[in-house]
């Protein structure tokens, strides 16, 4: 099999379909994907938290996710991490992961709060309409990132590197590394913890009573506030811990906008799986995951890849007009 | 309808003016309207000294830029502030719009070559095409459903342009055409340097367009977009035709993105894949909203300021976008309806029955779904 | 990212140093070439100071470029290296006080035209330093044509810049087409490869530059493990695995820093040890920085000159600019200084100072400069560079 070339007007090839490298590569593929999806997935559900309980796309949730990852920076660029790799014993690497998590997770979850405290709150005191919500959040993110900017500059910050990916076994052909592992499995732990938070405890229900309806839950006794503000905070120290996930996979990412496109992949994830719903956050954001990585190959190039993304969303929505899960944070089957 | 959010006492002469204003007869309007045009039209050549965006940015051109971007925003109204529907990827129509006038009139292109007056009108078409191609599928969504399948079209444009070869990316084309027309040294009219000359032909076809939205905004479309911006269930049930609606201001609004890029193109003489990130179209939206949505005169002058400030302040530089972040969420907590907001009021001919009937104007609210309180904050 | 517009948007060259403790900057990549540390300047290179006897009155000369936004660094380098050269030239001349004025694009081709209009409006302009990214002299030149103001650009390095018919415009360094076969030859020569990878990012500097390199690579070149990148991209994992499967003595990157250090970085721990070789959008402190010692595998080639190798233009430099000179500061001053001589002829119109520049014929600090009808220089030359314990240092001319 050759790959499969479209031309246009004049003979340069613009979409090559390189279907070879797409099978013999297909593994390997599957297991990044669903690596970097694990990512997005946990970003996805932030989106997805705020969405359900406020209707509100959280547009400046990226930038809660790249302050994350700066903690992540500035925790191991103190630790003596740099760009290299660093030669520390199994558990003292452990801890100071484990450190940069929680930093990440700490400083994520308190701009979210903040963000939600500064922007958002005054608006609901006022009533305001959802779009009105919609730009403050675009002009949060813009405030964040540039802030970020003028601080820390326009360029990437100085690579980071936790440790170097190593093979660990071998399935269907395809090599899963060490970084796969873990970014997976503690991601799909996060996943369930929040999932079993939402559905079993009693802050759960709060927010699953605000999501279902807002009036009546005030008037049964929830504390709306509080669970507005657990919420940001849910969503913030998902953020923080996908921040140290990313690094780990991309130490080069630390940059002010570093966060912006991972932001619209992860929304994307969200509206995919059914905004709203938070195992829909989590499918999401792992199909968003394998479709980036399989088209990188096919296509040869990420940009094409994205090209599909969006395209694979539209359909989609077109025959699931609620995402693939539907809208529901609220209902009972959560 | 509730009581509007804003402080009655506040604004009183505004709105005793505004109320005077409106129960003007419409011919009255117009005569009041044309020293302010005179005067618009003649900004270039007075480039007012506290006004002016010299000696950094040559003045004409910066009022021709402003002046696109105040038909940008005004397209992007007719979709946000009419029709209500959230669009994050305008960018995208007005990158069509350039493209094809640049594809259609530049020497790098390999395409036939046409007349550019005749890209004009060619790209109102194309746009509007790639308006129903992505409205068609994603109209039946709802609000943010839609904003985020707008998102990624802009973006798709934006990616295409440098992934397709006949686009030439970064590389871009050369030599956009422009409109004919010699001085008398036998230089072109049209020049790039030459912004008084672009900024005039833009009034113009700026005016033009406002008569026409505004002749849609009293017909029955007006008012279909009124009612599904305030309540689309409601309206589909009153017998608005919703989709058709919707696609049509989607289709009108792209139509007018393309038309401002195609202009912009023709001005700036060059034409390559950047300035069509995100970033774009929400600095559109920043103008729509900063002015009023739904406002035709705020959306105009909230375009003008974003276009017109970096260019006053020409040494802003990447931090022109905190600034605009900080005024976005301060300007939503105080003033959420915009500049001007949106104006409630009855259309075309109602307004002297009003006036006839009750025997005063036509009280006007600005409280609608765009601008005012909901009953429900959900 | 915007960057895809800057040709080496460098912070100062020589006061950075590598970040990060950790691993230590060995002998860099498979041949030792040894760092230059003399730069041999032209005996009679032109002097901005001139006699000192000029005569003029009304004439000023202008920078047009960035001064701010992303890619605001390169401009800064430039125009202190032409506020150099006039103030050089203004303090020997009494009589001929020449004005400078600085007006600021952005780098951005959509901003650009507004700004060169007013500058041409401005009729005691005579002569033009810039501009310097390629995309906004694509939008202006014409402009600059029709007003029939002499430009020198100090960094723009397109290779169609000089096709479209401008009279007007002159470049002060080599183009694209000069730099990829001295790059191809410098690895196939002083670094011994036989096999090259050539990586090439989405912009048109990274793809012309890394279609001259593969042509003059000939069959060095391995079109198995030929990649492309994207602007922004921060995941390389499958170009390495590429790269590391072809095992090749050297891999071109033809791109900017931005990309360039992370690939390098992650090329390195992937387990390369050949030679990274980058043209000048990856020379740039902030490439050692970012790759840290990962970063000690490269080479770069830059059709700019090492200004801090001048110890007199060094220092004039530092004691103006309170750093050392960047990327592109020399080109700057050159530029500068060959107008000031046209102004010192008695030249007060922009007509007489475009002949001027279009006969000039003699040596800058930086080079011999003297043009074609097109612009481009008669001839140009390329430089070496290498990492050497975390800084930038020159390893002489390659091409």
């Amino acid at each position: 099999m050759h790959p499969i070339t479209l031309f246009l007007a004049d003979d340069n090839s613009w979409i090559t379909f390189n279907v070879p490298a797409f099978k013999a590569l297909f593994w390997p593929n599957t297991f990044n994907g669903l690596a970097y999806g694990a990512i997005y997935s946990l970003i996805a559900m932030g989106y997805t938290l705020v969405y359900g309980v406020l209707r509100l796309i959280n547009f400046a949730h990226s930038e809660v996710f790249i302050s994350g990852a700066y903690a992540v920076f500035f925790t191991l660029s103190f630790l003596g991490f740099g760009p290299f790799i660093p030669s520390i014993s199994l558990l003292s690497l452990i801890g100071d992961l484990l450190l940069a998590c929680i930093a990440a997770m700490v400083v994520s979850g308190i701009v979210a709060v903040l963000l939600e405290r500064v922007a958002y709150r005054p608006l609901r005191k006022r009533n305001a309409p959802p779009l009105v919500f919609l730009i403050t959040a675009i002009g949060a993110s813009f405030t964040i990132q540039y802030l970020i900017e003028w601080w820390r500059g326009a360029t990437a910050e100085q690579s980071v590197i936790m440790f170097k990916p190593q093979a660990i076994f071998t399935v269907f052909g395809a090599d899963i590394d060490n970084q796969q592992l873990t970014i997976f499995f503690a991601a799909i732990v996060l996943m369930i913890v929040v999932d079993q938070f939402i559905s079993r405890t009693r802050f759960g229900r709060g927010i699953r009573a605000v999501a279902q309806d807002p009036d009546t839950a005030t008037l049964m006794g929830v504390n709306k506030e509080r669970v507005i503000m657990l919420t940001f905070l849910i969503g913030g120290l998902l953020a923080g811990a996908a921040s140290l996930f990313y690094i780990m996979r991309v130490p080069s990412g630390v940059q002010y906008n570093g966060g912006f496109n991972l932001g619209i992949q992860a929304f994307a994830a969200a509206v995919l799986g059914g905004i709203g719903n938070i195992r829909g956050a989590m499918l999401g954001g792992l199909l968003i995951g394998l479709i980036g990585n399989y088209g990188q190959t096919l296509l040869g190039n990420s940009q094409w890849s994205a090209v599909i993304a969006f395209i694979a969303l539209v359909v989609i929505l077109m025959f699931r007009p609620t995402g693939i899960l539907g809208e529901s944070l609220g209902k009972a089957r959560v | 309808m509730t009581t509007t959010m804003k402080p009655q006492a506040q604004e009183s002469s505004v709105r005793r003016f505004r109320t005077w204003w409106n129960s003007l007869p419409r011919p009255q309007q117009w005569a009041g309207v044309i020293p302010i045009v005179v005067l618009i039209y003649a900004l270039p050549v007075l480039n007012p000294p506290f006004l002016t965006t010299e000696p950094n940015v040559f003045f004409p051109i910066s009022m021709f830029k402003a002046s696109v971007l105040v038909l940008v925003a005004l397209g992007l109204n007719v979709v946000v502030g009419q029709a209500g529907l959230l669009d994050l990827g305008y960018v995208g129509f007005y990158a069509v719009g350039a493209y094809v006038a640049a594809l259609f009139t530049s020497r790098d292109s390999v395409l036939h070559k046409l007349p550019y007056l005749a890209t004009l009108p060619l790209a109102m078409v194309v746009t509007m095409v790639f308006g129903l191609i992505l409205g068609m599928p994603t109209l039946r969504l709802r609000g943010d459903y839609l904003a985020i399948v707008t998102l990624g079209f802009g973006e798709i444009v934006r990616l295409l342009a440098t992934l397709i070869p006949a686009l030439k990316g970064l590389v871009g084309f050369q030599d956009v055409g422009h409109p004919p027309g010699t001085q008398a040294n036998g230089q072109p009219i049209f020049t790039t340097t030459n912004g008084t000359a672009w900024y005039w032909l833009m009034v113009s076809i700026i005016i033009v367009i406002l008569l026409f939205i505004g002749n849609l905004e009293r017909s029955r479309v007006g008012r279909a977009w009124v009612a599904i911006r305030e309540d689309e269930d409601a309206a589909q049930m009153m017998g608005v035709s919703t989709f058709s609606f919707k696609l049509a201001a989607f289709a009108i609004g792209a139509a007018i993105g393309g038309l401002s890029g195609a202009l912009f193109a023709g001005q700036n003489g060059f034409q390559n894949n950047q300035d069509f990130g995100v970033n774009f179209s929400v600095l559109y939206l920043a103008a729509v909203i900063l002015g009023g949505s739904g406002n035709k005169v705020g959306v105009m002058i909230g375009a003008f300021i974003v276009s017109y400030i970096p260019d006053r302040f020409n040494n802003l530089g990447s931090q022109k976008f905190l600034v605009f972040g900080i005024a976005l969420i301060v300007l939503m907590i105080f003033r959420p309806q915009g500049l001007l907001g949106a104006r409630q009021r009855l259309l075309a001919k109602g307004r002297t029955a009003y006036l006839t009937l009750v025997g005063r104007p036509e009280q006007l609210s600005s409280d609608s779904a765009l601008v005012g309180e909901k009953g429900d904050d959900a | 990212m915007s960057l895809a517009l800057g040709a080496c948007a460098a912070k100062n060259s020589s006061t950075s140093t590598a970040g990060g403790g950790g691993g230590s900057s060995a002998a860099s990549g498979p041949v030792n070439l040894p760092a230059v540390s003399t730069l041999p300047v032209p005996a009679d290179a032109a002097n901005p100071a001139g006699d000192g006897k000029a005569k003029c009155s009304g004439v000023t000369l202008a920078y047009i470029g960035a001064e701010s936004g992303p890619n605001a660094q390169l401009g800064i380098n430039i125009y202190d290296g032409v506020q150099l050269a006039i103030n050089a030239h203004n303090k020997a001349n009494p009589g001929c006080q020449v004005a400078f004025k600085k007006f600021d694009t952005t780098g951005d081709q959509a901003q650009a035209p507004g700004v060169v209009t007013q500058a041409v409006s401005e009729k005691d302009i005579i002569g033009v330093v810039g501009l310097p990214f390629s995309g906004e002299s694509k939008a202006t030149g014409a402009i600059l044509q029709q007003a029939g103001l002499v430009h020198i650009t100090p960094s723009a390095t397109n290779p169609g810049l000089t096709q479209n018919g401008w009279t007007t415009f002159f470049r002060a360094l080599g183009n694209d087409n000069v730099q990829g076969p001295a790059a191809a030859k410098f690895m196939t020569g002083q670094l011994k490869a036989k096999k090259v990878c050539v990586i090439q990012d989405d912009s048109d500097y990274g793809i012309g530059l890394a279609s001259a390199t593969t042509q003059a690579l000939g069959s060095a070149a391995d079109s198995a493990c030929a990649d492309k990148v994207t602007t922004g991209q921060k995941d390389f994992s499958s170009t390495v695995a590429k790269v590391n499967a072809a095992k090749p003595d050297a891999v071109f990157y033809s791109g900017y820093y931005a990309e360039g250090a992370p690939f390098d970085q992650q090329l390195v721990n992937g387990g390369y040890n050949g030679a990274f070789v980058g043209p000048d959008g990856v020379k740039d402190p902030q490439f050692i920085k970012q790759a840290g010692p990962a970063s000690s595998n490269a080479y770069f080639t830059c059709p700019c000159v090492p200004g801090e190798l001048i110890p007199s233009f060094a220092a004039a430099y530092k004691a103006l600019a309170k750093t050392a000179p960047g990327t592109y500061s020399l080109e700057g001053y050159d530029s500068a200084t060959v107008l000031l001589k046209g102004i010192d002829t008695g030249i007060k119109d922009r007509a007489g100072l475009l002949n001027y520049v279009k006969n000039y014929n003699g040596d800058g600090l930086s080079k011999h400069l003297q043009w074609t009808s097109t612009g481009e220089l008669a001839s140009s030359t390329v430089y070496g560079y290498k990492v050497q314990n975390g800084e930038i240092v020159y390893v002489g001319t390659i091409g």
